[in-house]
């Protein structure tokens, strides 16, 4: 197969799987939100609601795009790309199985973070692109709290690669074949999960969304399907970071039983784990209110810095007592 | 930067903005995420119940006086009756102001819950918090609409007493109603009072007892620096000197001190109306009123304690049968005056949890 | 000036009856006696309820109702302004309660509180015309008001 056919074919294969488990992310938050408070969540199209989302689609197309008068126009149309194509752009190295992946990239975390950088980009350029206040202080505030979460959401990762010694995704993965991460650096993964709420915009972190002071924050005047593109950039990053969390502390696709191994497949594994992760992401924004911008930049780096810091020594303080 | 210039930029929160509880207009002055300046605009919502009240006999008014603080009406209703009754000197009948109480502290009830739903959704919570308390009010709008007939607007109280009889086994369905709201509130609480909200709330626009008397705040934040005020003690109306209840105060003034001091309230109000329904006589639920109604010439000034702080009416009498000056002192308008001294140096989203924590009704502030 | 004339004597030891003292003053003393009232310690009215007023044609009467919460005591302060002078002085230096109240009558009865610091309508739009509470307000029904 020549490499033109093969990543057509993959690209025909994945993409629309990747939509779908963000249309069906989509579908699965409006629902558990509506649990929790007591509602019902969409129930009119489909089985349980689930068509619900292809109609939300065909509105979205439908709806007038509209570009502010005194908008920015070029950067208000790049805007919602330079969320949306990074965000899939990491799933390329995600790896759902042993052999199952796009690309094994030797360096996949790297990869993955380097995309995401990406995103804060395309938020400041929305805020500013759309002229209009509370986009801009959305905008701003995520600039400041993605670059302030950055350096904590490495050090957390650094707990899993020091411990299987390699930056490639499946080595990770398979270096947990015995043990899990999770137990051997909980702490790594609870500043991980922590992190990646405040990476991700979800609650109790959002501040550039922030509903009740920035009404939506940085896409307050996207229409149409520009919004829908945020969206959906959104929710892909959602996929991925569970998908990750997945991968660097769940151990993957290895059976949480292990009378299980072989008997069910491994993909199962990964997927029923990557979305345990979406639906505590979603109740917390559930539950809990939001954070303040000041709050939120002393925790990253008053608290969870050092405390990463601490653990990476100890786990190194650790691994060369063991190894020597 | 040396040399480089800042400025500030005016934000317009409102009149259309998801956290404005209505119609509220800020005028922002933000430095960055810090408040420099707000000032709430108001009268979005102003449907002059003043000056229609003054074209309209004493019992038309009423209607137009319940409208004003449209989530605890009843209350609304109590104080102007009660205004109307003190100028004509019309006696209330005694089983009438059993059921005037109970109805009060439903709403108070409601009031007070609400006002904890959404200000913990002003304060960035999906609205999972405020629905809890929704659902709860629903089962309280059925019961004023069994007593009633209507939902949201009871115009319940007449002068002298009130319009209809406690329907049959309505005063069990209030004993259902409480202990389900009893436990909803525990349920509540834990859903609520999580590390988060105590950040967001401990120490945000602290107040002292002197700043609080001399901005005009009354009830529960009046409470919240630590004052022993409630008019329902001190200046007893109504039957409420029969009644055993405390006055919950909190030292610190700030946002969570106001949360603790109406949570504890919706529990003293469960007492209050658990004695109401044991204590009720049977007897006339309204006595007679002269017909047409008019009240000497005079003025009087009446005031209760709504679950926004006091609320009063002052009422003119010419004579005739219509209210010379209907005057509604209502509590979320002199409140809010003090929103505008609180903001200053926090961040945004403090202002829109403070704005949140003084619990304004628009349509109470403007009327 | 329709006002009952009292004196500084009588207003700093008012009549307290068991529920409330009511006397009326000239309005230039307001500011001075209002003073009084809020520091003087047996009077220590630290609450100022509300401020409205009342159009008796002629002339306006301005009431502030005043309460002490360490005295329990209440106060109805009244004072009259003719309509065609207009103006009277601010008491937001002593109650920032004042502020929103005084505006509130500025708004709707276009009594002039001078001295305050920031006196514009409040409940009514800028451009209104004329100020709706006051007796002369002529009220247009509905349709007139549309079709104009």
């Amino acid at each position: 197969m020549s490499p033109l056919v093969r990543l057509l074919v993959s690209l025909a294969i994945s993409f629309p799987l990747l939509l779908l488990n963000v249309v069906f992310i989509i579908w699965f938050e409006r629902k558990t939100l509506a649990d929790i408070y007591g509602g019902i969540g969409p129930k009119h199209h489909g089985p349980f609601g689930l068509f619900q989302l292809a109609f939300d689609g065909m509105k979205l197309i439908a709806k007038e795009d509209v570009i502010p008068a005194k908008a920015d126009k070029m950067l208000f149309i790049i805007a919602p790309f330079l969320v949306f194509v990074p965000a899939f752009m990491t799933f390329a190295a995600i790896p759902v199985y042993n052999n199952i992946y796009a690309r094994n990239f030797d360096i996949g975390i790297f990869y993955i973070f380097g995309a995401t950088t990406l995103i804060p980009v395309g938020i400041i350029l929305a805020g500013w692109a759309s002229f209009n206040k509370y986009s801009l202080l959305g905008g701003l505030r995520s600039a400041a709290q993605q670059i302030s979460y950055e350096v904590p959401l490495l050090m957390a990762t650094l707990g899993a690669v020091m411990l299987s010694g390699s930056l490639s995704l499946v080595e990770i993965v398979k270096a947990q074949s015995k043990v899990w991460f999770i137990v051997l650096q909980p702490f790594a993964f609870i500043f991980f999960f922590i992190v990646m709420l405040a990476e991700l915009n979800r609650a109790p972190f959002d501040m550039p969304q922030a509903e009740s002071e920035l009404v939506a924050g940085y896409n307050v005047e996207y229409t149409g399907m520009r919004f829908a593109f945020f969206m959906f950039g959104e929710y892909a990053m959602l996929l991925v970071m569970s998908a990750l969390v997945t991968i660097l502390f769940l151990g993957g696709w290895n059976s949480p039983i292990p009378a299980l191994n072989g008997l069910v497949p491994g993909i199962t594994w990964f997927v029923l784990k990557t979305y345990l992760i979406v639906f505590i992401i979603i109740w917390i924004r559930g539950t809990f209110p939001r954070l303040r911008v000041d709050q939120l930049m002393h925790f990253s780096w008053k608290v969870l810095l050092p405390l990463n810091l601490a653990n990476l020594l100890i786990t190194s303080a650790i691994l060369t007592v063991v190894y020597l | 930067m040396p040399g480089a210039k800042t400025d500030t930029i005016k934000l317009n929160i409102g009149p259309q903005h998801p956290s404005t509880h209505g119609v509220l207009y800020i005028k922002a002055e933000l430095d960055g995420e810090i408040v420099k300046n707000a000032e709430p605009q108001l009268g979005y919502l102003h449907r002059a119940i003043e000056k229609l009240s003054e074209n309209r006999y004493y019992h038309q008014a009423l209607p137009a006086v319940d409208r004003c603080d449209y989530l605890c009406p009843n209350l609304n209703e109590l104080v102007y009756c009660m205004a109307v009754e003190k100028l004509a000197g019309i006696k209330v009948a005694e089983r009438a102001e059993y059921i005037r109480v109970i109805m009060a502290e439903l709403h108070r009830i409601t009031g007070h819950m609400v006002w904890a739903g959404s200000l913990v959704n002003d304060l960035g919570a999906m609205f999972t918090p405020l629905l809890y308390s929704v659902r709860d009010r629903e089962k309280l709008l059925d019961l004023v609409e069994k007593i009633s007939g209507s939902r949201m607007f009871p115009n319940y109280n007449r002068f002298g007493g009130v319009k209809l009889d406690i329907p049959e086994g309505w005063l069990q369905d209030v004993l259902n109603y409480i202990d389900i709201q009893e436990k909803n509130l525990v349920d509540f609480r834990n859903l609520v009072e999580s590390e988060i909200f105590d950040v967001r709330t401990k120490g945000v626009a602290k107040l002292t007892t002197k700043q609080a008397i001399n901005f005009g705040l009354t009830g529960p934040l009046l409470r919240a620096t630590g004052f022993d005020w409630d008019l329902r003690r001190d200046e007893p109306y109504s039957i409420y000197d029969r009644f055993d209840f405390n006055v919950i105060t909190e030292k610190d003034g700030d946002l969570r001190a106001i949360y603790n001091v109406r949570i504890a309230e919706v529990t003293e109000s469960f007492k209050i109306i658990r004695q109401a329904v044991k204590d009720i006589p049977a007897g006339p639920i309204c006595n007679k009123v002269p017909s047409p109604l008019r009240p000497d010439k005079g003025d009087c000034y009446v005031r209760i304690e709504s679950s926004k702080g006091e609320l009063g009416v002052y009422l003119v009498s010419d004579g005739s049968d219509k209210p010379y000056r209907l005057k509604l002192r209502t509590p979320s308008f002199c409140n809010l005056r003090a929103v505008q001294e609180l903001v200053k140096d926090y961040k945004l989203a403090d202002l829109i949890a403070i704005v949140g924590s003084i619990d304004i009704v628009l349509g109470d502030v403007d009327r | 000036m329709a006002a009952t004339k009292a004196s500084k004597k009588s207003v700093s030891v008012p009549k307290i009856t068991e529920e409330t003292a009511d006397i009326t003053i000239v309005k230039e003393k307001l500011k001075s006696v209002a003073k009084e009232l809020h520091e003087k310690e047996n009077l220590h009215f630290e609450h100022l309820s509300f401020i409205t007023a009342v159009d008796f044609g002629d002339y306006l009467e301005l009431i502030y109702q005043f309460y002490s919460y360490k005295r329990k005591h209440s106060l109805t302060l009244r004072t009259r302004v003719l309509t065609k002078d207009l103006v009277i002085d601010s008491l937001t230096s002593i109650w920032k309660a004042a502020d929103w109240q005084e505006r509130e009558v500025y708004d709707l009865f276009g009594v002039k509180f001078k001295g305050h610091p920031n006196l514009k309508r409040i409940l009514l739009a800028e451009d209104f015309p004329g100020h709706p509470l006051r007796k002369d307000f002529a009220c247009k029904n509905d349709e007139e008001y549309i079709l104009k």
